[in-house]
C-alpha cells in the first residue's frame, strides 16, 4: 500500500500540469462547499447573537389579519377589535414569567413627519409609560417621557440615534420642533437601546425585516396618538419576560388572552400573534440555510464533474501505461495489485484536490468575511467530511479505469509499444 | 527430467467468422538444462507458442505441463503466480519501468512474490552484478544503453530463480556487438544449468543454442542439432 501511494505521488508529480487540471474540478467543488458551509455557520451564529441579544427578552404580540401583521397606515381601524383595556393588561401581567407589559400603536413607515423640509421615513410609535423600560431604552440626551406628558397630553416626541442622523442631519434635536400630520411636536430627548444592535443584511428579506429600524424611530406619548392618527386604534403589546426560555410560551399565552378578550366574534379574520426574536432568528437561519443548501448542491455538481474528469484522465493514464501494466502482469502481478495501484492513484489525486480545496475554501471564506463583514465560522467536521468525500470520489471514479487496467490482457498489453 | 512438456497444443484465434488455427498440434519437450532456439518467419505462430509456454495465453486444445504440473483451468491470478515463480521473461523491447532505477526494476518480480524489501534489494543487486552491471545499480533506463537495458531485463528475469528463461527476440533491438554480449550471458547461464528457450528469426543468434526448432504455419517441424554446429565453430 505504501508502495502504491509512493507510486501514485510519482505518477502525479511526473504529470504536474495534467494532475493540477484534473484536480481543479475537485478543488473548486470542495472550496465552494467549505466557503458556503463556513459562511452559513457564521451568519447563523451572528443572527442568533444579534436578535436574542437585541431583544432583551421582549416578546411582541401584534394584531394580525389573516396571519399578517395589520398595518393601519393605509387601513382603517378594524371593526370588531377593541382597544386593549386595563383589565386585559392586568391579566397579562399575571402570566408566569411576565415582568412588564407595554401597549403601543405604530406605523412601520411614518407618513407626514417633517423637520423643516426634511421628510422622515422611519417608523413612529405611540407608546405608554412602560414602553421605554420594557425595551431597555436609555435616554442619551434631553429627557424621557414624564407622567405629566401623559396626563397633560403634551405634544412631545423622543427620537432614536438613527432618526437624529436621518432627520436632523446629526445635530442635537432636543428642543427642535417637528411636524407630524400638520401637528407640531417638540423633541425632548434622544433614546437608544441599552445594547447596540447592528443587523446584518444579507438578502432582501433581511432588509424588510430591519427596514423599520434602519431609518430610525420617533416616539410619542400614546395619549396624543389619536390627534395625529386615528382614534381607537387597537394597540400591539410588548411584554418583557423574565428569561429567554419563557419567551415562546409567554408569547403564545398572551396572544391567546388578547385574541379572546379583544376580538369580537370567533370567526373574525383578526387575531393576535406573538413574534419572539428567537423564532425570528430561527426563521432567518432556516432561510439562509435553505438558500445555502441549494448552493451546496450546485457545488456538488462541480464535484461530480471533477470526478468524471478524474475518471477520464485515469482512463487515458491506463491506455498510456498499457505496456507497463502488461509487463507487471507478465512478471506476476495479480489483478488486485494493479487495481489497487490505479485506485490509489485516483484517490491520492482527489484527496490532494480535496485538501487544496479545503485550504482555498477556508482562505476564500476569510476573504469574504473580510470584504463583506460576514462572520465566518470554520466547521471542522465539514473539513473532515470534505477530505473523506474527495477520497471517496477518487475511489468511485477510479474504479472503472482501475478495473480496466486490472483486466488488461498481458499479451495485448505487451504487444503495444 | 522434462521441465516443460507440450502435447498436441492447438491455438485458434477468432478472425472474422472463421476461427484461424495458429498452432497445429505442437509437441515439445524441454529437459532441464536445455538451450533451445525456435526459429520462424513472422506470422508463423512463434510468438503465440511463446505466449503459451510463458503462461500468458492458454491453448485451445492440448495439455501443457510445467514441472510435472498440468496448467489447465488455472485462474488468471494463479497463472500470474506460476509466471512469477517459474518463468523469467526477456523481451525484444526490454520493457523496463522508465521511472525506476535498475535495482528497482530488477527487484519488481520479487515484490510480487512477497519477498521482504531488504532481501529484494540484496538479491536484485546480486542479479545485476551477475550480468556485469554492479556499477549501474541506481541508473534509470534512459541513462543506460540498449545492451545494458537488456542486461537489466535479464537480471530481472533471473532474480526469482525461475525454472526456465523465455527470451523473445532478445537481440532484435540491439546492434550486433551488444547482441553478442547478450548471447554470451545466455551461454554463461546455460553453462550454469539454466534452461533457456529463445525465439528468434536470426540464424546467427539461433546457432548459439544447443537445439534449433523451426516453426512454419503453426507447425513445429524439424529439429536441428544447432549445438553441434556451434561447437564445431568454436573449435
Amino acid at each position: 500500500m505504501l508502495e502504491n501511494i509512493r507510486l501514485a505521488f510519482q505518477g502525479i508529480w511526473s504529470h504536474k500540469l495534467r494532475s493540477v487540471l484534473t484536480m481543479l474540478g475537485i478543488i473548486i467543488g470542495i472550496a465552494a462547499i467549505i466557503t458556503i458551509v463556513s459562511t452559513i455557520k457564521g451568519t447563523n451564529e451572528q443572527i442568533k447573537e444579534n436578535l436574542i441579544g437585541a431583544g432583551n427578552n421582549v416578546v411582541t404580540v401584534r394584531l394580525n389579519q389573516n396571519g399578517y401583521p395589520y398595518d393601519m397606515s393605509w387601513n382603517p381601524v378594524p371593526s370588531g377589535v377593541r382597544v386593549v383595556s386595563k383589565s386585559t393588561v392586568e391579566e397579562l401581567q399575571k402570566l408566569d414569567g411576565v415582568e412588564k407589559v407595554s401597549l403601543y400603536c405604530s406605523r412601520d413607515y411614518a407618513n407626514s413627519v417633517y423637520f423643516g423640509n426634511t421628510q422622515f421615513n422611519g417608523s413612529i410609535c405611540g407608546v405608554d409609560a412602560n414602553y421605554l423600560s420594557v425595551y431597555g431604552y436609555q435616554v442619551k440626551s434631553g429627557r424621557g417621557f414624564t407622567q405629566e406628558d401623559f396626563s397633560k397630553f403634551r405634544k412631545v416626541a423622543l427620537v432614536d440615534a438613527k432618526a437624529v442622523t436621518n432627520l436632523f442631519g446629526g445635530e442635537s434635536p432636543v428642543g427642535k420642533i417637528i411636524e407630524i400630520n400638520s401637528e407640531v411636536f417638540s423633541v425632548v430627548g434622544v433614546v437608544s437601546p441599552s445594547q447596540e444592535f447592528t443587523p446584518t443584511i444579507n438578502s432582501l428579506n433581511d432588509y424588510w425585516l430591519y427596514a423599520d429600524t434602519s431609518s430610525g424611530a420617533v416616539y410619542l406619548p400614546d395619549v396624543v396618538w389619536p390627534g395625529v392618527y386615528q382614534f381607537d386604534e387597537p394597540q400591539d403589546v410588548a411584554i418583557k419576560v423574565t428569561s429567554t426560555d419563557a419567551m415562546a410560551s409567554v408569547g403564545q399565552d398572551a396572544a391567546k388572552i388578547l385574541t379572546e378578550r379583544q376580538i369580537m366574534g370567533s370567526d373574525s379574520e383578526f387575531d393576535y400573534r406573538s413574534t419572539d426574536m428567537l423564532e425570528q432568528a430561527q426563521q432567518l437561519q432556516s432561510m439562509s440555510q435553505s438558500t445555502n443548501t441549494q448552493l451546496v448542491w450546485i457545488a456538488s455538481i462541480s464535484l461530480l464533474v471533477g470526478g468524471i474528469g478524474v475518471m477520464n484522465i485515469m482512463l487515458v493514464s491506463v491506455t498510456e501505461r498499457t505496456a507497463e501494466i502488461g509487463l507487471k502482469k507478465a512478471i506476476g502481478a495479480r489483478k488486485r495489485r494493479i487495481l489497487l495501484q490505479f485506485l490509489t492513484e485516483a484517490a491520492v489525486l482527489t484527496s490532494l484536490g480535496g485538501i487544496i480545496g479545503v485550504v482555498s475554501g477556508v482562505g476564500l471564506a476569510q476573504l469574504i468575511s473580510y470584504l463583506v463583514k460576514i462572520p465566518v465560522a470554520i466547521s471542522f467536521p465539514a473539513i473532515v467530511i470534505a477530505v473523506v468525500f474527495s477520497t471517496l470520489i477518487g475511489v468511485i471514479f477510479g474504479l472503472l479505469p482501475a478495473t480496466q487496467a486490472a483486466n488488461l490482457n498481458p499479451i495485448e498489453a505487451l504487444r503495444r509499444d | 527430467m522434462a521441465i516443460l512438456k507440450l502435447t498436441d497444443i492447438c491455438k485458434d484465434y477468432a478472425q472474422g467468422k472463421e476461427p484461424v488455427r495458429v498452432l497445429k498440434n505442437v509437441n515439445l519437450t524441454v529437459e532441464k538444462g536445455d538451450y533451445i532456439a525456435i526459429m520462424g518467419p513472422s506470422g508463423s505462430g512463434k510468438t503465440t507458442l511463446m505466449n503459451i509456454i510463458g503462461c500468458l495465453d492458454v491453448p485451445t486444445a492440448g495439455t501443457y505441463e510445467l514441472d510435472g504440473r498440468d496448467l489447465k483451468d488455472l485462474s488468471d491470478d494463479e497463472l500470474a503466480q506460476v509466471r512469477n515463480k517459474h518463468i523469467g521473461f526477456v523481451f525484444q523491447s526490454f520493457h523496463l519501468m522508465p521511472k525506476m532505477d535498475a535495482l528497482d526494476n530488477v527487484a519488481l518480480p520479487l515484490l510480487y512474490g512477497g519477498v521482504s524489501l531488504k532481501e529484494r534489494r540484496a538479491r536484485a543487486e546480486e542479479a545485476l552484478k551477475a550480468v556485469g552491471l554492479g556499477d549501474r545499480v541506481n541508473f534509470l533506463p534512459n541513462q543506460l544503453s540498449g545492451g545494458q537495458c537488456q542486461r537489466v531485463a535479464i537480471a530481472r528475469a533471473m532474480v526469482g530463480k525461475p525454472d526456465i528463461l523465455l527470451a523473445d527476440e532478445p537481440t532484435g533491438a540491439l546492434d550486433s556487438k551488444s547482441g553478442t554480449q547478450i548471447m554470451e550471458i545466455f551461454q554463461k547461464l546455460s553453462d550454469e544449468g539454466m534452461t533457456i528457450l529463445m525465439i528468434t528469426h536470426e540464424l546467427r543468434i539461433a546457432q548459439c543454442a544447443r537445439k534449433i526448432y523451426h516453426i512454419l504455419d503453426g507447425e513445429l517441424r524439424t529439429e536441428e542439432e544447432g549445438g553441434a554446429d556451434h561447437e564445431k565453430k568454436a573449435e
